[in-house]
């Protein structure tokens, strides 16, 4: 594990208004890691997310990417420094076609034939996207949208990619397929992955790391393994 | 058959009583204060007559007995539509183009009129749709943008003989700076919270032209504003040239026909833009916009820039065409118009919006004949048309539109 985090939250507290969704959350991210953060609804799980985006300001606390202090950069600022996030629940264009839809993934870049090999490359992880390129977003199963989605994201060329939830709603053997894809974009193209996840046996399984969330502090940290045959783990969020 | 008849009968036997019950305040009332039944009845009875053979017709087509007819006719506007698919689609606007070169010569100076009020309102249609349509941000003080366009104008003018040509480009600027002015703080508001807003928007502009007597005349108007003046050379002694004020009508609708042209390929190409793909993304998903490296704020204010711009040039062409501006022709019930003929006509659809505009403007004058029951059936039209077309006249082709044109 190479010394430097990639990305790097410090203390940080943030929320909506009066609410405090995150207390004191440090996280370091290594290049070439998947980490995994596991909690209950509600833990603040999302919310760590769209603070390191910035869609949530941060009240205290600093996050860094690259050694980079993102506190004060913009959202959109952000994909083309390599760190994009697939938003909890999809959240593709449903009315723009599958292909305009990763067209708008490599937004911020302006070289025509790269984004064209890009998007076949898109099409070969995820041949059921590249047979209906034209069909709307909204129409596609919910298994096809997180694909679509993911794809999406993956035109921002992103160094390190948040993935929220992946498999809410989707059907195992569907959840199975997407989780190979994220192990396949992780171990082939060096894509450091943080994956929020309320299913703990599936996210701890993918993950490198693990931490657990609970009511926006950080109670636990560990390799993924330690934690999966942690017995307080496997009580609170395993079922056992 | 008659089952067929059987599953429609008691909806409409329902719909013919809710209708009587309608009609009947509507024409049984008098002013007077008197009340009658006759004329509810037979009116009532005519709409019954034609409804129930409109619904024989229907029901004997649904039970399959129509198709010796219904057969020849389907199949000949298939081949005639095949025909059509198949010219390529320059020639049908090169058509649609002379038709409308041709159409001040060929009618009279009434018809000229309601068509330069189409042209001008198919150019705040398209700026409106480039906000609503595209951007997806509902804006009901649109108007105002037309207001400022046509009353920089007119003050330019009046007060200090500027010539229309130069002023047009001032009408754009003042326009668009509303355009951000109202933008740059209600763009953080989402949905029904930034309608409001520019709603109090076009209020306030409306409610300024009508109280700032030093500079817009109030509730007066300023008058005697110019026409458009164009150079002509003359040959009479030597090469001179002369300004021609266009005053009549019929040459007045080329510039009304040339704004809405500009209006047309503009908006079309903003459309197939990245800038348009931009516009698209905030209005599927804001976040995900956001995230997705678009940078929302800066697209949203350019739309609002944009659309005010079209607005501020038919505005400047308003004035110079009625040559008096007043608060009046910039009330809500405009902008909620221009919304009207968006919606209607399907929104981001270039074509529907001008059939829209077509159809709000043309419908209300041939209308006429019926005096005061026009605004009723037109009510009802309008009604009826989002029933049976709720995505608009010609809803926007946008699946796959961009990934075939790069084929």
């Amino acid at each position: 594990m190479s010394a430097e985090p990639i990305l790097e939250l410090k203390n940080v507290h943030s929320g909506y208004g009066s609410i405090k969704a995150l207390k004191n959350v440090s996280l370091k991210i290594y290049p070439g890691e998947v980490v995994a953060i596991i909690g209950a609804n509600g833990a603040g799980k999302s919310t760590t997310l769209m603070t390191i985006c910035g869609i949530v300001p941060i009240e205290k606390g600093d996050v860094l990417y690259n050694g980079m202090s993102v506190k004060n950069i913009a959202p959109e600022k952000l994909p083309p420094l390599g760190l994009c996030q697939v938003p909890e629940g999809r959240r593709i264009f449903p009315r723009l076609t599958i292909e305009e839809n990763l067209i708008l993934g490599a937004f911020y870049r302006n070289d025509k034939a790269e984004i064209q090999r890009d998007i076949e490359h898109v099409y070969s992880l995820f041949p059921v996207l590249g047979e209906r390129v034209r069909q709307q977003g909204g129409t596609l199963s919910g298994g096809e949208q997180q694909m679509l989605a993911i794809g999406r994201a993956l035109m921002t060329k992103p160094k390190v990619l948040l993935l929220d939830e992946p498999s809410l709603g989707l059907a195992p053997i569907i959840i199975r397929q997407i989780f190979d894809i994220i192990a396949d974009i992780n171990k082939n193209q060096g894509t450091t992955i943080l994956l929020v996840e309320q299913n703990a046996n599936l996210a701890l399984q993918a993950a490198t790391r693990g931490y657990v969330l609970e009511t926006g502090e950080i109670t636990l940290e560990d390799k993924a393994d330690s934690l999966l045959h942690n017995p307080e783990i496997r009580k609170a969020y395993l079922g056992e | 058959m008659i089952q067929e008849f059987r599953k429609v009968w008691k909806q409409y036997a329902i719909t013919m009583l809710w209708l009587l019950g309608l009609l009947w305040p509507l024409l049984g009332i008098h002013p007077d204060g008197t009340l009658s039944f006759e004329k509810t009845v037979t009116v009532w009875s005519y709409i019954l007559a034609g409804t129930f053979v409109c619904l024989v017709i229907y029901i004997i087509n649904s039970s399959g007995h129509l198709k010796i007819f219904t057969d020849p006719v389907v199949g000949t506007t298939r081949k005639f539509s095949g025909i059509a698919q198949a010219m390529p689609s320059w020639i049908w606007l090169s058509v649609l183009f002379v038709c409308a070169v041709v159409y001040p010569l060929l009618t009279g100076r009434y018809a000229t009129d309601v068509a330069i009020n189409v042209l001008l309102y198919i150019c705040l249609g398209l700026g409106l749709n480039v906000v609503v349509g595209l951007a997806g941000m509902l804006d009901l003080g649109y108007i105002a943008f037309y207001g400022v366009g046509a009353y920089t104008y007119a003050i330019l003018n009046v007060n200090y003989g500027l010539a229309f040509w130069f002023c047009l480009p001032f009408s754009a600027f003042f326009a668009c700076i509303a355009g951000c002015i109202v933008g740059y703080p209600t763009l953080r508001m989402r949905g029904d919270y930034l309608a409001i807003v520019t709603l109090g928007f076009g209020e306030i502009v409306r409610i300024i032209l009508n109280n700032w007597m030093t500079l817009t005349n109030g509730p007066n108007g300023i008058l005697g504003v110019k026409p458009i003046g164009i150079l002509i050379p003359v040959m009479e002694n030597g090469f001179t040239f002369e300004i021609f004020w266009v005053k009549k009508l019929e040459f007045f609708y080329y510039f009304a026909l040339a704004l809405a042209i500009v209006a047309i390929i503009a908006v079309k190409r903003l459309n197939f833009s990245r800038i348009g793909r931009a516009w698209e993304s905030i209005r599927e998903d804001e976040t995900a916009a956001e995230l997705m490296g678009v940078n929302t704020f800066n697209y949203k204010l350019l739309a609002y820039a944009m659309g005010a711009i079209f607005a501020g040039l038919a505005g400047a062409l308003f004035a110079a065409r009625m040559r008096f501006v007043s608060p009046e022709s910039f009330t809500f019930l405009e902008s909620v118009m221009v919304l009207c003929m968006v919606v209607l006509g399907g929104m981001g659809s270039i074509p529907g919006i001008i059939l829209g505009v077509i159809a709000l403007i043309a419908l209300p004058e041939v209308f006429r004949e019926l005096e005061s029951y026009r605004m009723l059936v037109f009510g009802s039209t309008m009604v009826i048309m989002m029933l049976f077309r709720p995505a608009g006249l010609i809803p926007a082709k946008r699946v796959g539109m961009r990934s075939e044109e790069r084929e």
